[in-house]
């Protein structure tokens, strides 16, 4: 459905603001930005994933005529700057010293007056290499036989990086051990994939050795934690140091880490005196900064025979590659994994999380999710549809039987998360009516009975979002509040300064919306200011869909402050008291005599002026607010996928795929179903097409989009939506954020479809990516034959 | 060398060194950045321009291919400042989010409603398969190249 022609007052449909610009190639990237005298940088990387470095000679390459520094290992340790510390308490190389630990490790920044130069003189730099044993198969890497990867760590005598659980495991054994469950175990893996937004990463950083101040634009989703961290690093003063985040061309997850690109592109210009640009290229993009998932779990179901499920037990192996660079709250190291509950009512949960190194890119980042809840709901998901396939239950039916109930909210799991709202029986039954459930499976029926290969997959997934509280969440110390501030001008038209920023998700429309709503003055009087640390208050940034949860609440508490200042000056203005006037959007106005009123813009002007103010009511209406979260929002949905599989070659076609969101309280319509567009399109990515793999020499195969696929318009059905709403009681307007919900929700419909398509076979699980091949040798290896 | 082109209707010229891409040609050379660069494999299309009249990804064609060619970019599409349909179709049905596909998404729904004023869904699908998105999930931008297609002798009258 098209936005409106009229921009609502407050929520609704509305064109988004920052579109105009976009429309005619006017956006203002991070390689958009072109200053005076800038140079350029390119960074030198191992094509070895261990080894140790011998030696490095930059001698001809410093001799390129068009080169102005080559930075090493060396020349960083001098300063201190070798290692930097990663969001997870860990250190990693900025250019390797002592040994390259993946394969796309840097090793050496070149600087020089264009790319093309620069390029070319990385050819010119000699490094000796002495290959060292590689660690490729998380399996193996505790093994006693194995090198030590992270050997530069004091104490670090294995690969070995965290053990973590969550729930009470003795309570979860006694479940289990009860005689009369069915017990289904199955080990679901969720391979390493990559965010791979379309903008790769990046950094211009100007340094001016006179005022001492760093400037540095950068393709940050967390500008504000960046700058601290920066400041922490670099030893620069944090008032010296703005970081920009300009317009960002998707994160996804993938550009919330500091990259050491970004290091050494700041260090370039301290040395340099110059602006520096470093610009990746796809193919390091894809193998050196933040993957995402690489867990191999092993899942345990106890359910009675009438289909009562009573325990979920999962033990993980986790691959966080040569650096813990992974970004989560630091009291959970597994992110937010023991969600894997998910959406029902159990007696007993258990789960195990560890980490250990392994000679492959860093990161493990929340590839548009939450810190892990997507692993934790592909888990529920698949060991749920595993069950109903052995009872020989419709997985619909399972769900319904075992979902938390309406009335059972606010909800506490066994894993300790306490559920805001929800009633879960209504959204799936939307969902049954949208995709209309029964006629597909009597379709299904008949196409069995042809030999067609059709499947409907079901998933439920509920979402934690919105990190967090401030007394559990932080991310390197930093808690995770967020700051809003408005200014009233005196014509009533409106400044609002977020912590957060846009990567796409529409804040400059959403967050003005909010003011509106809040204010009653149209959305178009409302100009946000984001992605500059310098004009903007402190906050953590844009991932996790803490956007509006956390940072969307904190606008709302400060326009509400605002509106209670008008109150007192309205008071005043009217010369009654401030507790004879009654609100409505736009304007205070005297109970039993709404005629005589002040409104916003009429307030604004007064705060401004010359009208006396009452007592301890300081001038004009501007306000800063800083959110602490009580709780997290838990949104969530139904989900049903229709597919069609050629059994002569294993191919897969979407045909629907029906997506019905509870997100609480829609802002903007328009730009929600836009954000469950995109996460659908990514979860066909992730369940169908994608994995970055390696051989066994730590050969990273999927360095470039020939290799990486990603959806195109080819692999993607109409997206069919629907809604339910359950506001969050906690949140100020009821939203809870909705940004990564489908990426959540869609990998496992996608792979239960799969597998209810190749019942007729016997398969109970194939795993991800669903290639036409996984699926030709699923077939094959089927316990049963299938009908003629 | 020196290298000219017609850039969107007028004729433009710089110094480059021969091994120069056309994208970067267009972007560090000419100054117009609304040309986005995304993979170097030309799969991802976010480069892609219009080379009389033919979308060309313009990472994968030197600029001295180019010379004497007439090069649209999306800088082009708006015109004595009317938006082209495709443009306006764009911010109706929330075509866009990060912006970073649409400049060349928008040539190559130029270049299809060029060639077939109304085009199915499937025909748009085909027509966009050559461009990645990574945000809208595609259904509006088919959404959007439709709405074009529907409107767009308002927009241009």
């Amino acid at each position: 459905m098209a936005a409106t022609e009229q921009a609502p007052v407050g929520f609704g449909r509305m064109k988004r603001k920052e579109d105009p610009r976009f429309i005619r190639g006017q956006g203002n990237y991070v390689d958009d930005v072109k200053l005076p005298g800038m140079l350029h940088g390119a960074v030198l990387r191992s094509p070895l994933a261990h080894a140790r470095i011998t030696s490095i000679d930059t001698s001809a390459a410093l001799q390129h005529p068009q080169v102005h520094a080559v930075i090493t290992g060396k020349d960083l340790e001098a300063q201190g700057l070798a290692w930097m510390p990663t969001l997870s308490a860990d250190t990693q190389a900025v250019l390797a010293t002592d040994k390259v630990r993946f394969q796309g490790q840097e090793v050496a920044f070149v600087v020089a007056d264009n790319h093309y130069a620069a390029r070319d003189a990385l050819e010119l730099i000699d490094v000796d290499y002495e290959p060292l044993p590689v660690v490729v198969d998380p399996r193996t890497a505790m093994n006693a036989d194995v090198p030590v990867i992270r050997d530069d760590k004091e104490g670090q005598t294995d690969n070995h990086i965290f053990d973590w659980e969550a729930g009470d495991e003795t309570e979860t054994n006694r479940v289990f051990d009860d005689a009369d469950v069915v017990v289904i175990t199955q080990e679901i893996p969720f391979q390493r994939v990559h965010p791979c937004p379309l903008e790769t990463c990046g950094a211009v950083a100007d340094y001016d050795g006179v005022t001492g101040k760093l400037k540095l634009w950068s393709t940050t989703q967390a500008p504000h934690a960046h700058r601290t961290l920066y400041a922490m690093v670099a030893g620069l003063p944090e008032n010296k140091i703005q970081v920009i985040a300009p317009d960002i061309g998707g994160g996804f997850g993938n550009k919330v880490p500091i990259y050491p690109g970004y290091v050494c592109a700041i260090v370039a210009s301290i040395v340099s005196g110059k602006p520096v640009k470093w610009m990746e290229d796809r193919t390091e993009n894809l193998t050196s900064t933040g993957f995402a998932r690489d867990y191999l779990m092993q899942g345990q179901i106890a359910a009675d025979r009438d289909g009562k499920i009573r325990a979920l037990r999962v033990d993980t192996l986790a691959d966080h590659g040569a650096f813990n660079a992974t970004a989560q709250p630091s009291k959970y190291p597994a992110g937010f994994f023991h969600i894997f509950t998910g959406s029902y009512d159990l007696e007993a949960a258990f789960c195990t999380v560890t980490g250990v190194y392994t000679n492959k890119a860093p990161g493990g980042v929340a590839y548009r999710c939450s810190f892990r809840v997507t692993e934790a709901a592909y888990l529920v998901e698949r060991m749920v549809d595993l069950l109903a396939d052995k009872l020989e239950m419709d997985p619909v039916e399972l769900r319904m039987k075992n979902f938390i109930r309406p009335e059972q909210f606010p909800y506490t799991t066994k894993t300790g998360w306490t559920y805001d709202s929800g009633d879960y029986p209504k959204a799936m039954q939307e969902a049954l009516r949208i995709a209309g459930y029964d006629d597909l499976r009597r379709e299904q029926a008949q196409k069995r009975e042809r030999g067609e290969l059709m499947g409907i997959g079901v998933s439920f997934f509920t979402e934690t979002v919105g990190a967090g509280p401030r007394k559990d969440m932080d991310i390197a110390g930093l808690g995770m509040a967020d700051g809003a501030e408005l200014r009233v001008h005196p014509t009533g038209k409106a400044v609002l300064r977020i912590s957060v920023q846009t990567q796409g998700q529409g804040h400059e429309t959403t967050f003005a919306q909010i003011v509106a709503e809040e204010l009653g003055i149209p959305p178009e009087d409302v100009e946000v200011v984001h992605g500059d640390t310098d004009q903007t208050p402190f906050g953590l940034g844009t991932y996790g869909s803490r956007s509006t949860p956390v940072s969307g609440a904190a606008t709302a508490m400060v326009a509400r402050k605002v509106r209670d200042r008008a109150r007192l000056i309205a008071a005043a203005a009217l010369e009654v008291s401030a507790d004879d006037l009654e609100w409505e959007k736009g304007r205070w106005f005297v109970k039993g005599d709404p005629e005589k009123a002040q409104t916003i813009q009429e307030l604004a002007l007064a705060s401004h002026g010359v009208l006396e103010l009452p007592e301890g009511v300081e001038g004009h209406l501007d306000a800063v607010s800083v959110y602490d979260p009580p709780n997290l929002t838990y949104p969530y949905g139904a989900y049903i996928c229709v597919l069609d599989i050629d059994p002569g070659t294993g191919e897969i076609k979407l045909r629907r795929f029906i997506s019905v969101d509870d997100c609480g309280v829609r802002i903007n319509p328009m730009i929600v179903e836009g954000q469950i567009h995109g996460g659908l399109a990514e979860g066909v990515g992730i369940a169908l097409m994608q994995q970055i793999a390696f051989d066994e020499q730590g050969n990273c195969l999927s360095g470039s989009l020939m290799d990486y696929l990603v959806p195109s318009s080819m692999e993607c059905p109409d997206w069919e939506l629907g809604e339910t709403v359950t506001p969050s009681p906690h949140h100020p307007i009821g939203a809870k954020g909705v940004g990564e919900s489908s990426n959540v929700g869609s990998p496992p419909a996608i792979v239960n479809a799969v597998v209810d398509a190749l019942e007729p076979y016997g398969v109970t699980h194939v795993d991800m990516p669903v290639t036409p091949a996984r699926v030709w040798e699923a077939m094959q290896k089927g316990t049963t034959e299938p009908p003629q | 060398m020196q290298i000219t082109i017609t850039l969107n209707g007028e004729p433009a010229t710089a110094e480059a060194e021969p091994r120069t891409l056309l994208v970067h040609f267009l972007r560090d050379n000419l100054g117009l950045t609304g040309t986005h660069w995304g993979c170097d494999t030309s799969n991802c299309g976010a480069c892609v321009v219009l080379v009389d009249g033919e979308p060309v990804k313009s990472c994968t064609m030197l600029a001295a291919m180019a010379e004497g060619h007439e090069v649209r970019t999306v800088e082009g599409l708006e015109r004595d400042g009317k938006l082209d349909p495709v443009q306006q179709g764009f911010v109706e049905e929330h075509g866009l989010q990060c912006g970073f596909c649409t400049p060349a998404m928008l040539l190559v729904a130029r270049e299809l409603l060029d060639r077939n004023p109304d085009p199915t869904r499937e025909e748009i699908k085909v027509a966009i398969s050559g461009q990645i998105c990574r945000c809208t999930g595609y259904t509006n931008i088919i959404n959007s190249i439709r709405w074009a297609a529907e409107h767009g002798e308002e927009v241009t009258a």
